[in-house]
């Protein structure tokens, strides 16, 4: 069944509003070289027009307002409503305005940047990164340039990054110049500390980890891994995304973590998943703060200022001073629970994945690495059955299924994440799915979905010939 | 799961088929459908001196992206070109037209220490 484009419910000349006021001509305020030479080719409709088009859109939508959205590692926890009301308030507000007269959003950014580094033990923090991956980009950036201010920067080569990584740390630490260096897991899926000792030396810039790691599981030796990487001269990158875990209970700069980034989207409630936008500030112990990009926001004697001055400062990674609505919302997160609140959710969250990973090994689910797990869980269908169908069947039962084939060290993976908002009746209805597809047909599984708004996609034509504007550029 | 018997592996499912002074590598017919559709073979630099183990390539499929390792340390001394426009060859053909790139090693000793292909059906084996 598709479904127009806004373009194709254009009809030329139609509109949706009148301008009752004189309109100053384009040509009476810019000089002519800057006028376009033709009007933008924007779709013409009627007000009922583009409000059926987009409600119908949102109706076709699976997200976390309308389903359990059980995607591992991605924290597909609710967004509370209550954040828009708060971001709204700072809607006319302007990045060029004078920081004189935007006290109160530099308040809170320097405010929300305490309570980041309060969560998670580091000593200086920048607000700035647009999304994980960025900062991710940025705490490896700032790395490097401490190794190349201690005359490191040509011997120290190589980033370590585990097997089980999420995705971005290699692709991170290539793009920041970097050879990347796999470290295999061991048995129980956290890292292995011979392995790990055979990797580090002095040809070694960091290590990055998780922790928990993408298999849900707590580094138990992250201690003596941080020992090892001090007396290597190796910084310890924490990736926060799994920060949801662990939130008020440990602190990555605790556990000797050097740099850690954070994804607001995910731990603190901020929409994403196509909802975006996100953030990824990124904090990091003292030694390393010299390094971070500016303007940093400061406290003085006449109220807080955006400071420049910073002459080791990697530069600006982002234009102002970030996404500063998802700020707004992280920062009613934080203040609307309070630590002890923190540390609950936290818990919930964790005590509905041993839940939730019970429930699925009743069901005859496997769970390849089967210790205690934290926020997220790893497990495999019976033989013979494919993640992929069981994905595909879930979303004809009404569920977004969980993350599937990674991590990439088990095969036929779903790693699932239920987060700490969703009630154990939802929990037990999702582990009945669950059971239920082992019981389809194999056909069924294999043509599923069945009455979703698009059937099963043609997955390799998407990757391959992907048709990204509606115009034909040529 | 097809293993010719004519060339070396690697536990990372790898194989490399020695061709004079030199070894044509490519993966298995099992990394091929553990991948599912492959859809960009990101292929190293010729003249690259790599060590053994160094990911020199990478194959992206529609679920996942995976390196793929140097068997023996060497140079790379040709690239699969094709694989630029029609990487599904590395589907269709991974032990003949989806090889991915050639490799003149420092030692052709070194490829004694990969795995026969019984030693790699026993490696596959373990993994299920």
């Amino acid at each position: 069944m598709s479904y127009p484009l806004i373009f194709e419910r254009s009809r030329k000349g139609r509109r949706g509003l009148k301008l009752v006021k004189e309109v100053p001509e384009a040509e009476a305020l810019l000089p002519k070289e800057y006028l376009r030479e033709a009007p933008p080719r924007l779709p013409e409709v009627d007000e009922l027009t583009l409000v059926r088009h987009y409600t119908g859109l949102s109706r076709r939508q699976v997200g976390v307002d309308t389903t359990f959205y059980p995607l591992g590692s991605c924290t597909m926890k609710y967004n509370p409503k209550l954040h828009e009301e708060a971001a709204r308030l700072f809607a006319d507000l302007h990045p060029y305005q004078d920081p004189k007269t935007a006290q109160g959003a530099l308040a809170l950014m320097w405010e929300l940047g305490e309570y980041l580094k309060a969560l998670t033990g580091m000593d200086a923090i920048t607000l700035e990164p647009a999304a994980g991956a960025h900062g991710e980009l940025t705490g490896i950036l700032v790395i490097r340039a401490y190794h190349e201010d201690r005359g490191e920067g040509r011997t120290r080569r190589v980033v370590l990054v585990p097997d089980s990584a999420h995705g971005s740390n290699p692709a991170t630490a290539s793009m920041a110049g970097y050879q990347v260096k796999e470290v295999p897991s061991g048995p129980d899926g956290e890292v292995d500390l011979e392995a790990l000792k055979r990797e580090l030396g002095p040809h070694v810039a960091a290590l990055m980890l998780t922790n928990p790691n993408t298999l849900g599981l707590f580094e138990r030796r992250i201690l003596e891994i941080s020992r090892l990487c001090k007396e290597a001269g190796v910084q310890l990158y924490y990736d926060g995304a799994n920060l949801n875990a662990i939130m008020g209970w440990a602190r990555p700069g605790d556990m000797g973590f050097d740099v850690v980034h954070l994804n607001l989207h995910k731990t603190f409630t901020v929409p994403h998943g196509g909802g975006g936008p996100g953030s990824g500030p990124v904090g990091v112990k003292a030694h390393l703060a010299p390094y971070l990009p500016v303007p940093l926001v400061a406290k003085g004697e006449e109220g807080f200022y955006l400071d420049f001055d910073r002459p080791k400062s990697i530069g600006r990674v982002r234009s102002f001073y970030g996404n500063f609505l998802a700020l707004v919302r992280a920062w009613a997160y934080i203040r609307t629970l309070g630590l002890p609140g923190l540390k609950k959710a936290a818990a919930l969250a964790v005590l509905n994945a041993r839940y939730l990973k019970e429930l699925l090994k009743e069901k005859g689910y496997r769970i390849p690495y089967d210790g205690p797990c934290m926020h997220e869980f790893v497990a495999q269908p019976p033989q013979g059955f494919r993640a992929l169908d069981l994905a595909k069947g879930l979303l004809e039962l009404g569920f977004h299924p969980p993350t599937v084939y990674f991590p990439l060290i088990v095969k036929e993976a779903l790693m699932v994440e239920p987060t700490e908002t969703e009630s154990k009746e939802t929990l037990e209805a999702f582990a009945e799915a669950m059971g239920e597809l082992l019981r389809k047909p194999k056909e069924w599984l294999e043509n599923a979905p069945y009455t979703t708004p698009v059937r099963r996609l043609d997955e390799l034509r998407a990757n391959k010939r992907p048709k990204l504007t509606y115009f034909d550029e040529g | 799961m097809d293993i010719p018997k004519d060339r070396f592996y690697t536990k990372t499912h790898e194989w490399a088929l020695p061709e004079g002074d030199t070894v044509l590598v490519g993966i298995t017919d099992y990394a091929q459908d553990a991948l599912g559709d492959v859809v960009y073979v990101e292929l190293p630099e010729v003249g690259r001196a790599v060590e053994k183990g160094e990911a020199v390539a990478v194959v992206e499929s529609v679920k996942t992206a995976s390196d793929i390792y140097a068997p023996v340390a060497g140079e790379i001394v040709e690239v699969n070109l094709a694989l630029e426009k029609t990487p599904e060859l590395v589907n269709q053909d991974p032990y003949g037209e989806g090889w991915i790139f050639r490799l003149k090693p420092r030692d052709m000793g070194d490829l004694d220490e990969l795995l026969d292909a019984g030693g790699y059906q026993e490696v596959l084996e373990s993994e299920a």
